[in-house]
């Protein structure tokens, strides 16, 4: 049923798929086929004012702005080497054909200027078209923001998207969005989040007992999660907004991996509430209304709604034995197996409702060769892209946004810490690196 | 009766004056007086047999001496050797004394008898031994373990589950808690529910074999507390398991 794939006959397959054609070209232009991606010159904005904390918030901005333009998977980022000595600070100091042509030769030029007075941070940016003389300005920005190094940071992320939101197939950018993991650095595991470059972590839960799986409401209001509380495993909601714990029913039996429905109105996790085996249940949005939607024996569990039409549940079960991927109406009907062979688990719908992102250990065994690693699998052809190869062991991944990036979690440091890469397996990065980081949850934009 | 006191009287004088006319006539030098005998130093020992004793209990004071023209014990005058019977009820030093000719040093010697402290009453024999549940439980009733990726209880622990069977429905006011445990290669999620599969394999087990179900609790760790951290089979088989406990 399924065939092994080189990396790029799949992507020339999610190429060729139809409907979504904005988020299949933008496939095409982060993935490994990087035909025609945009040239971006991004010189360092100058200081604007001669206040003490304008050089340190400059550092802080330049360097955010350039990782997450770098980290979009839209650009080829032009090397600052061949940047013209003259920097432009505003469009009155821009010389524009000393960047359109070689050897910078940019097709886009991003810069601005940026100063702090009375405690305030401002920033001007600008994108021009280096190779439209006449009409060249494309976006023209201003921020102000109290001057701190966060909103420095925060400030960058919102010029990047705005860049990334033009240049990059019309797809809002994920420069200012949240990922949510466990971390068990307190002494437990516990829930945490941090902005999606790895920058401002910091812990969400205070439970002293054992967290796991954290999934952010499509909102970014809510954060649910599974917890040991009373001698059980419980679904817990965190209420971002309130910065606390708020009231989900108290079910019977164990509780566990959650998940959210697109339109934020479903609700479903595996629970033993009956007869003691993890079957899959779906509830509203507060948990109520329970239904169950399996019932074979075995462990089924990690249900993950499609998130295009909220009419569809990927999850794993084991009722043929090792733990398949399957895929099943929202009403429990037409139940359909995805993978067939090794250990499968972790799936994570991709936006467009397309791709499901899993962790795939394909031939699972004593002596097999290989280990655990993230996979796309495209639903429609059953074609799959293997992501990761070989180091360590990799689970959880989850999409970005934008359908541009995964979050894993992988040991391959020695330690279990977050990752992030572009969808099609290049630019992996280490995002964590204090104490033991799990099962990321990228959030919402 | 006058008559015989003159007479003695005549008859002494008749000596007296006999012995005078002697003496005037033989006029020789007295000797010289012999000299003195070497003043002698008294010795004196003593012992006391056994050195020590427990209150109640008696000891004989064993001394002797030589020269000596006094001798004392306690302060007590007593012959120059002897044996005494002595009963203190603390540790005493018993002293002898003994002074020989005028002007030579007393001596003395001194035996310490110690008084020791009566020893604790012997235990009172041990009241026939009642196991506690704690070890009833740890006799009866033992962790079984699961093959990879899988909650059906194993052959090789069925006996071993039939008797925790047994010692549970022995007990009816015993709660047990039912822990099941995976090895750290699964996902973090499945394993919650297959560590929930073990659990409950465990449990229906027990209530096949008779034991009330709400006796019985169930619980899944997933793989978040193993008990050995070692990457390799033999941990990852004893990570694999069902643990009980005694529920207080």
């Amino acid at each position: 049923m399924l065939k092994t794939s080189r990396p790029i006959v799949a992507l020339s397959i999610l190429l060729a798929l139809g409907g979504l054609q904005a988020a299949a070209q933008d496939w095409i232009r982060t993935g490994t086929n990087r035909g025609a991606p945009i040239r971006l010159a991004v010189p360092d904005f100058k200081p604007s004012t001669g206040d003490p904390q304008t050089a340190p918030l400059n550092a802080v901005f330049n360097l955010t702005l350039w990782n997450d333009l770098d980290n979009s998977g839209v650009f080829e980022m032009v090397s600052k080497s061949f940047y013209p000595l003259q920097i432009p600070g505003a469009p009155g100091e821009l010389k524009l054909d000393a960047w359109g042509t070689p050897p910078p030769d940019a097709a886009m030029l991003a810069f601005g200027n940026l100063g702090v007075a009375n405690g305030k941070l401002t920033v001007l940016g600008w994108l021009f078209d280096a190779k439209n003389a006449s009409t060249p300005q494309i976006l023209g920005k201003q921020y102000s923001e109290d001057a701190t190094p966060d909103n420095a940071r925060l400030i960058a992320h919102r010029f990047a998207d705005e860049i990334i939101f033009r240049l990059g197939g019309g797809i809002p950018g994920i420069a200012e969005t949240k990922i949510y993991f466990i971390s068990s650095r307190s002494g437990h595991k516990e829930v945490w989040g941090m902005d999606y470059d790895g920058a401002g972590q910091k812990q969400i839960s205070h439970l002293n007992s054992i967290a796991l799986s954290p999934r952010v409401s499509p909102d970014n209001s809510r954060v649910a999660f599974s917890a040991v509380t009373r001698d059980s495993w419980q679904i817990m909601m965190y209420s971002v907004d309130l910065g606390r714990l708020v009231s989900f029913p108290f079910l019977g039996g164990d509780n566990f991996s959650p998940a959210w429905s697109s339109d934020g109105t479903k609700f479903s996790f595996s629970s033993t509430m009956r007869e003691g085996d993890p079957e899959i249940y779906m509830t509203d949005a507060s948990g109520n209304g329970v239904k169950r939607l399996t019932t074979h024996k075995g462990t089924d569990s990690s249900p993950v709604f499609n998130p295009r039409t909220n009419g569809q549940i990927a999850w794993v079960s084991g009722r043929t034995g090792l733990p398949q991927i399957y895929i099943m109406d929202a009403d429990g009907s037409n139940v359909q197996q995805i993978t067939d062979q090794g250990y499968a688990v972790s799936p994570s719908w991709s936006p467009n409702g397309m791709l499901l992102a899993f962790a795939w250990f394909r031939k699972y065994g004593p002596g097999a060769p290989g280990a655990q690693d993230i996979y796309i699998m495209d639903i429609a052809s059953r074609q799959f892209v293997q992501l990761t190869h070989g180091a360590g062991r990799n689970d959880f991944p989850s999409w970005s946004p934008d359908g541009r990036h995964l979050v894993f979690q992988s040991n391959r440091a020695g330690t279990e810490q977050i990752w992030s890469m572009l969808a099609d397996g290049t630019h992996q990065q280490q995002i964590t690196r204090d104490g033991k980081n799990s099962m990321p949850n990228w959030g919402f934009k | 009766m006058n008559y015989r006191k003159q007479t003695w009287r005549f008859v002494l004088i008749t000596l007296l004056l006999a012995m005078a006319v002697a003496g005037c006539k033989k006029k020789v030098e007295p000797p010289p007086p012999p000299p003195p005998p070497p003043a002698k130093a008294a010795t004196a020992t003593i012992s006391v047999s056994p050195s020590s004793i427990q209150p109640g209990q008696s000891a004989t004071l064993t001394w002797s001496t030589e020269n000596a023209k006094t001798v004392t014990v306690q302060g007590v005058t007593v012959a120059a050797s002897g044996t005494q019977t002595v009963s203190p009820t603390q540790s005493t030093d018993y002293q002898v004394a003994a002074q020989g000719d005028p002007g030579t040093p007393e001596a003395t010697n001194t035996a310490r008898l110690t008084v020791t402290a009566p020893p604790p009453p012997p235990p009172p024999p041990p009241p026939p031994h009642q196991p506690s549940d704690d070890e009833i439980f740890s006799q009866g009733v033992h962790d079984i373990h699961f093959d990879y990726d899988k909650y059906d209880v194993r052959a090789d622990d069925q006996a071993s589950l039939t008797q925790t069977a047994q010692t549970i429905s022995q007990h009816p006011n015993w709660v047990v808690l039912i822990e099941g445990n995976c090895d750290e290669r699964g996902s973090t999620e499945y394993n919650i529910g297959l560590g929930g599969n073990r659990s409950t394999s465990a449990r229906d087990f027990l209530v096949k074999a008779g034991v009330n179900p709400n006796q019985l609790k169930t619980h899944s760790n997933g793989k978040e507390k193993p008990v050995c951290n070692e990457g390799n089979e033999d941990c990852w088989q004893r990570n694999r398991n069902d643990h009980f406990s005694l529920q207080h």
